[in-house]
């Protein structure tokens, strides 16, 4: 990891060294990329287009957060796209119109996805976090009337 | 500067998120709709700053930040005052040619938290505002101070039970209503400001898209559900927020230019006051028999207000 540091070496002092620097020299602040390199037109590239820094959280998990997950069907699903909209957790893949899947690195469980569902039966169902997707997905309730 | 409106959520999801997952937000929080919302309505390039507060301290654990965008970390009150000098110094920097690229659009736009923007940066938010800065100030608003352990804020709003407002035998918790800061920011003289709430994301995305085309400092203030501190259930986040927006606590509406008010959503049935605050743990004393005051007062101010504001709607004054 490499950050940039706002100010550089000022007077005599070096920066993080143990005795007490006067208030020209402090530290003002650090810059942290998310990024390597050039970072322009970020809203144009798709997330596996884009060159993440190990800085990103994007490069982060919060998986261990989960003791439920969501499993999804593809045969149900009418890609509505309502549980990418409100995914707090940006864990909905969605592209070209379509739903591809569940980011697993970045869900934390909460199940909001599977109550925005409108499909019968709901094609996002919450399983243990221990479950095997393909069990899941063969234990799917049927439609209700 | 032209919008380009969103017609259904097929489109508006070819958009490339630019908030990243793995921030430590808790499970289900509005906060992170809100913004990614905002996020994804624009192309431009965003220049964002954040008052300090669950949004901050949960997107920027370092060494990482969940941010593709340019990112200001600054103080509890300061974020307006933030953007604000970004954006003086990018208007200086193109009036002296100093820009790399001068052509690209550039938004300015501040985050907060409500005890950041009704209590401790009222005055730099307010202040900027006056100086008429080019940026969308945001507020989050969850009516509580979550980040440090659920204090009550002047957005608090009455009954509700706080940390620092407990119900219990002698009170019913907090005695004070809420702030009315939308009017308070159109009468502070921002061509812009709206309420606006997650569940419904066609009027929410529309509002920030307008906001960010306006020129001048606009206001939102937005409904974030937070379930750690309202006291629900992770997965009933939006439809928490369904009863908030259809039982009228808060209603959708945007003001313009200070008088030109229009009311952004109807809800077709008016849900009673108490199914929204039944759903919340925070409230759940006002159902006993010696509270029931408290309840009858919140309904009449509830319709008070939607009463007000139809007015207002007429009017435009």
């Amino acid at each position: 990891m490499k950050g940039v540091c706002a100010t550089e070496k000022r007077g005599t002092k070096e920066i993080g060294s143990e005795e007490l620097v006067g208030w020209d020299a402090v530290t003002q602040g650090v810059v942290i990329n998310s990024f390597e390199g050039n970072a322009t037109n970020v809203a144009s590239l798709k997330q596996e287009e884009r060159n993440y820094s190990d800085f990103s959280s994007y490069t982060a998990t919060v998986a261990s957060w989960r003791v439920v997950k969501p499993v999804y069907n593809r045969d149900i699903c009418i890609d509505c796209q309502n549980c990418w909209v409100w995914c707090p957790d940006t864990s909905i893949i969605s592209r070209d119109k379509q739903m591809l899947g569940i980011d697993y690195d970045h869900c934390k469980g909460c199940s909001v996805c599977v109550e925005v569902c409108p499909t019968n039966p709901k094609s996002l169902l919450m399983f243990a976090e221990h479950e095997e997707i393909e069990k899941a997905l063969e234990s799917w309730p049927t439609k209700e009337k | 500067m032209a919008i380009t409106p969103i017609k259904n959520l097929k489109e508006f999801s070819t958009a490339n998120d630019r908030f990243e997952g793995a921030h430590l937000l808790c499970p289900g929080c509005a906060h992170s709709m809100i913004v990614r919302e905002l996020m994804n309505c624009s192309d431009d390039n965003l220049v964002i700053a954040t008052n300090t507060g669950c949004l901050e301290v949960s997107t920027a654990v370092y060494p990482y930040t969940a941010w593709d965008t340019s990112w200001i970390h600054i103080g509890f009150e300061n974020a307006a005052t933030a953007a604000a000098g970004a954006e003086a110094m990018y208007k200086a920097r193109k009036r002296k040619g100093t820009l790399k690229d001068p052509d690209a659009p550039v938004k300015f736009v501040a985050f907060g938290g409500d005890g950041s923007t009704y209590d401790i940066g009222f005055q730099w938010l307010s202040g900027a505002v006056e100086r008429g800065h080019d940026f969308t100030y945001i507020c989050l608003d969850n009516e509580v101070y979550a980040n440090t352990g659920g204090q009550r804020s002047s957005s608090t709003p009455i009954g509700s039970s706080t940390t620092t407002s407990p119900a219990g035998r002698v009170s019913y918790g907090e005695k004070k209503m809420k702030k009315d800061m939308v009017s308070i920011m159109a009468a502070n003289g921002a061509p812009y400001v709206a309420q606006l709430a997650p569940n419904k994301w066609k009027i929410m995305a529309k509002g920030f898209q307008k906001a960010l085309a306006t020129e001048g400092p606009c206001f939102i203030n937005t409904v974030s559900s937070c379930t750690t501190e309202w006291k629900f259930d992770p997965k009933d986040t939006v439809h928490i927020t369904d009863l908030a927006t259809d039982s009228l606590v808060f209603p959708l509406y945007e003001i313009i230019d200070g008088y030109e008010l229009n009311i952004l959503y109807r809800p077709k049935n008016i849900l009673p006051v108490k199914d929204y605050l039944g759903a919340q743990g925070r409230f759940k004393h006002l159902f006993k028999p010696e509270n029931k005051h408290v309840l009858d007062e919140w309904q009449k101010r509830v319709d008070a207000s939607w009463e007000r504001l139809q007015r207002r709607e007429e009017a435009r004054i």
